[in-house]
């Protein structure tokens, strides 16, 4: 193994992820990268990003191949400082033995449900570590909304990523779908995990129900970092809230589903499919207008939880997206008086996934 | 987590959930208890490969009923009882038995609404197997896709996974048109991540397994797992391939179909059935008609041949369309 | 107080009346208007039949279902559908029972538990069979009636349907009118046996046979299989004897039929004049309120001809709709 030649590999981003399709290539031979620098565009079977470099230095090959699928751990492109010669990268490369493709390695199921007050809910558990982090999706999302997330930060945390009522493959109705009673699932699924404090990562609605959620027992939530959150000013993008709500087909949704990103390239067919799947499970939709009706009456955003949460005095990472077209970033940023604020340039609704290495940075500072 | 379930289990499933949520739905067909009238157990088989298995215990044989070996009577009686209120849901044991019905389902139940003045509903879905592979000889073992089809006032749907068989044949008891439902006997056994809940998928939406952008192969049934086989030998040449599964024959999802077609320029229909008035035949038909600028190379229909269904398992084997025939095709087009 | 020798009230027998001259005048008056030219495709008379689906229909109610021939205007009237739209159909009319879109050979009313006439021979029997199935399944007390030919008694769907309603004890009446002709077959060539009561006896049914012109023997003989089929004793197999007066279709030269067979069809099997003559000295009904039924009868009848003449078409748009619910 060469310290002076890097390799760019396909990752494994989730813990089901076997293998992804190269969309496109950002850089090409002779590119000078930094740490960060975007490479390569692929696609996997529940998502679409960016592979980023981990090393300095220039690309010196490019081999995988653009519409191309190749199973994770992939040799697909080598940087490498422009002083190594050509000579050694051959080498290398001639010498280079893939690694051996698992077939089905550990087929680690993640997934567990547990029966609540509310019904049955479904939620993933991920790594080991003694600090606990609790991971809540937001409106129409589910616990893969975070899988940027949890693998990038499983070998430092007790992961829980759970699915709301209404939401994913959880029960498909509610006690009390309010914020509140949101709160209240969360505290009795801690209860039922044995899980006595925890730091709770929110997006969107889920941000809202996190900082609810400390608002009702501040004993219990270590800190909150929020992405995009509800609950901190009064907009919302309610024709998005309708649109989700109301499309039955892959040409109605798509348009609003673009509009959670800031490249509108990240909806794939794969997710629109998934999301797709959801809503036309019986009963989604009548949840779904419930909850918006409870959550954001008459267009606005029905709860401020500035004040309440501000007296709990637990700290605060809230992370928006600059171009945010569902909840403006400026709420965020109204929460600099007790909160540590992040906006991230570049960035839609789906910061969590679209900037997922300054998120799971800024997710582990706040939980340390 | 996936929930993996087989085909033959969703469509259990489906039953179930419909037959628990809404009291008019009803089941009948031959043996799809078993036992009827004789001294050994109830629900003696739960139909001839199982599919119906647990029905008539949970619901009672006036909703689970055994026929006598009279299709044109029983399924009559299902067309009959569907246009007086009830949702029946009749099994032709073998869709290659509808020649002994076919009046009830083409001149009766398909055209009651029309011949009435709209003043008329027939919520029927008759659901049987099709398909060849099991060594079950001519008279059990065709794709009769293309005669329904072809038949204004019915729909037809031909799931190729268990998750689909499950959503379409619950969205196809929910209808009020009479739907038939066709179940390919070598999917029984495949399996899916399929969702406890009742979920429906819509007519008419067909799903693309595999996005690709230098060829476009529009199947159905089993003939979509046969494409995507021939999609992964194919990327290894480099040559992207675009699977699309129809799911529903009638309403069909052109949209879809010409959209790829405009993406790739190329053409491949593959079906189970015999060629002509095929439905490969209908889609290329209308692509020809409706995308003929952006076609690259000529389509190409991939059928069984213009022979009945082979009993000798080498011969059924080179009757139905092998991956290896996409693949020879595509590579052909691609040149 | 007058004594009633019959088995219905004066309304009733009133009732009974009116509709089988409604039906006489109806099928009378098609014959003429056919043979002018203005009405599209077939047309098959009921005249001379009326005594037998009324007789049947008298005792039926909206939520018992019948399914008929091709012959299926005195069914329909019988069983209460009304003649305006039946004969707007008749004309391909927009305002007619189906749009336009069915004609003589598909009117229904299922409003009215009319499933239409039907031209499959035979198709009649399994669907109400499942009309039967669906009235059991509520208990609603509901019969089903299936009508069909001495022609169409031989199809696969009407035995295979005997022995289904058999198997599940369905409320299911199987009636053979049996006007002698199959088309232009007599049914002499075509029925291997010579009394239906065996045929219905083979498949487990019991059977009756009745004289079809005289409504008095039909409406007893379905008043009582009706009953036992309401009170779950199964299904019952009628026969009415009778005669067509027409053609098996309007323009059918009927060389079948041996010389004078129609004049004396005309003369001594006409069921209206037998039930006029059964009924006229009883004291119930006068004659009187009989001529004057058959005033308004041929009235009401030469009305709904204006009107279906001057009913609208339907419109080029009409072709496509009502092929689905939704699609």
């Amino acid at each position: 193994m060469s310290d002076t030649i890097k390799q760019v590999v396909m990752p494994k981003w989730g813990l089901s992820m076997k293998e992804g399709k190269i969309t496109r290539w950002l850089v090409s031979e002779g590119t000078t990268v930094g740490v960060g620098d975007e490479l390569t565009e692929v696609e996997t079977e529940k998502i679409a990003s960016a592979v980023e470099a981990t090393d300095a230095g220039v690309v010196r090959r490019i081999l995988g191949e653009v519409d191309t699928i190749y199973p994770v751990k992939t040799l697909l492109a080598i940087i490498a400082d422009a002083s190594v010669p050509d000579s050694e990268i051959d080498a290398f490369l001639a010498a280079y033995v893939p690694p051996a493709v698992e077939e089905d390695e550990e087929v680690v199921d993640v997934y567990s449900t547990v029966t609540l007050p509310v019904g049955e809910i479904r939620y993933a558990k991920y790594g080991s570590g003694d600090k606990t982090l609790i991971f809540i999706h937001g409106f129409g999302g589910d616990c893969d909304n975070w899988l940027f997330n949890t693998s990038g930060l499983a070998d430092q945390f007790t992961i829980y990523a759970l699915d709301l009522p209404g939401h994913g493959r959880s029960v498909k109705g509610f006690t009390d779908a309010s914020l509140s009673g949101m709160a209240d699932v969360i505290l009795s699924f801690m209860d039922a995990l044995s899980i006595d404090s925890a730091n709770l990562i929110g997006h969107s609605m889920g941000g809202a129900i996190s900082m609810k959620t400390a608002i009702k027992a501040p004993k219990r939530v270590k800190s909150v970092t929020t992405f995009g959150s509800a609950g901190l000013g009064i907009d919302i993008n309610m024709e998005y809230i309708d649109g989700f709500i109301g499309s039955d087909s892959r040409r109605e949704i798509k348009p609003f589903l673009e509009q959670l990103f800031f490249d509108a390239g990240l909806v794939s067919r794969q997710m629109i499919d998934d999301i797709l799947k959801y809503k036309r499970l019986d009963h989604v939709p009548e949840s779904l207008r419930e909850l918006a009706d409870t959550v954001f009456t008459g267009g606005k955003q029905s709860e401020n939880l500035v004040e309440a949460f501000k007296a709990t005095g637990i700290p605060m990472t809230a992370i928006h997206g600059a171009d945010d077209k569902i909840i403006p970033a400026a709420h965020s940023e109204a929460a600099k008086s007790f909160a540590k604020v992040e906006i991230l340039a570049g960035t839609g609704h789906m910061a969590q996934m679209e900037k997922s290495k300054e998120a799971n940075a800024l997710i582990a500072a706040q939980a340390k | 987590m996936a929930r993996n379930l087989s085909m033959k289990d969703a469509i259990n499933e489906a039953l179930d959930l419909e037959m628990r949520r809404d009291p008019t739905v009803i089941i009948m067909g031959e043996d799809i208890a078993g036992g009827a009238g004789g001294q050994g157990e109830e629900d003696a088989w739960g139909g001839v490969l199982g599919v119906t298995k647990g029905l008539i215990g949970k619901y009672g044989a006036h909703r689970v009923m055994d026929t006598p070996l009279s299709e044109s009577a029983y399924i009559g009686a299902a067309i009959g009882a569907a246009a007086c209120g009830l949702r029946p849901v009749a099994e032709l044991m073998f869709l290659d038995f509808m020649g002994v019905c076919f009046d009830q389902i083409f001149n009766q139940a398909a055209k009651f609404k029309y011949m009435f003045g709209g003043k008329a509903q027939t919520p029927v879905v008759i659901r049987g197997m099709v398909g060849a592979g099991f060594r079950a000889a001519a008279q059990h073992s065709q794709m009769l896709t293309p005669l329904f089809t072809h038949i204004p006032g019915l729909k037809v749907v031909c799931p190729s996974n268990a998750y689909d068989a499950k959503g379409l044949l619950i969205q196809s008891i929910r209808d009020n048109d009479p739907v038939i439902f066709c179940e390919h006997k070598n999917l029984y056994a495949s399996m899916a991540d399929v969702p406890a809940e009742a979920y429906t998928i819509p007519f008419g939406e067909a799903a693309i397994p595999r996005e690709g952008k230098h060829v476009t192969i529009v199947a159905y049934g089993l003939m979509v797992h046969r494409a995507l086989e021939a999609a992964e030998t194919l990327a290894k040449e480099k040559i992207d391939v675009e699977v699309i599964d129809l799911r529903t024959l009638s309403p069909i999802d052109m949209d879809t179909v010409i959209e790829s077609v405009e993406k790739t320029g190329r053409l491949i229909a593959v079906d189970e059935a015999n060629p002509r008035c095929s439905i490969a035949a209908d889609v290329i038909a209308n692509v020809s008609e409706n995308a003929f600028k952006a076609l690259k190379s000529a389509p190409k229909a991939i059928t069984a041949p213009h022979t009945p269904v082979p009993f000798t398992p080498a011969l059924e084997d080179l009757y139905i369309p092998s991956a290896a025939q996409i693949v020879d095709a595509v590579r052909n087009q691609m040149k | 107080m007058s004594n009633n020798p019959f088995p219905l009230p004066k309304e009733k027998l009133l009732e009974a009346y009116t509709k089988m001259k409604t039906i006489r005048e109806f099928e009378e008056r098609l014959h003429v208007e056919f043979a002018k030219g203005d009405i599209p495709g077939f047309v098959h008379l009921y005249a001379g039949e009326e005594a037998s689906g009324t007789g049947i229909m008298m005792h039926l109610e909206d939520k018992d279902r019948i399914a008929s021939t091709h012959r299926g205007h005195g069914h329909c009237i019988a069983k209460g559908v009304e003649v305006e739209g039946m004969m707007a159909e008749i004309y391909g009319k927009s305002t007619g029972t189906g749009r336009g879109k069915g004609g003589s050979m598909h009117i229904a009313d299922l409003s009215k538990g009319m499933m239409g006439a039907n031209g499959i021979l035979g198709a009649g029997a399994p669907l109400i069979c499942g009309a039967a199935l669906a009235s059991k399944f509520r208990g609603d007390g509901g019969v089903g009636i299936t009508f069909f030919g001495d022609g169409a008694s031989n199809q696969g769907t009407v035995l295979e349907s005997m022995n289904l309603a058999a198997v599940w004890n369905l409320p299911v009446i199987f009636v053979v009118e049996n006007n002698g002709y199959a088309e232009s077959t007599s049914i002499d060539y075509a029925v291997a046996v010579d009394s239906y009561i065996d045929r219905a006896a083979g498949f487990g049914i019991p059977g009756v046979t009745v004289d079809g012109t005289d409504f008095f023997a039909v409406y007893e003989a379905a008043g009582e299989i009706i009953k036992r089929a309401r009170e779950g004793g199964g299904p019952a197999f009628l026969e009415c004897k009778m005669v067509r007066f027409f053609g098996h279709f309007e323009g059918d030269a009927q060389t079948y039929r041996a010389k004078g067979e129609n004049e004396e069809n005309r003369a001594n099997k006409d069921c209206l004049k037998i039930f006029r003559s059964k009924v006229g000295g009883a004291g119930v009904i006068t004659e009187a309120e009989m001529d004057k039924i058959d005033q308004e009868v041929l009235a009401r009848i030469e009305a709904c001809v204006q009107q279906a003449k001057k009913d609208p078409l339907p419109i080029a748009k009409d072709l496509l709709t009502d092929v689905y619910v939704s699609y």
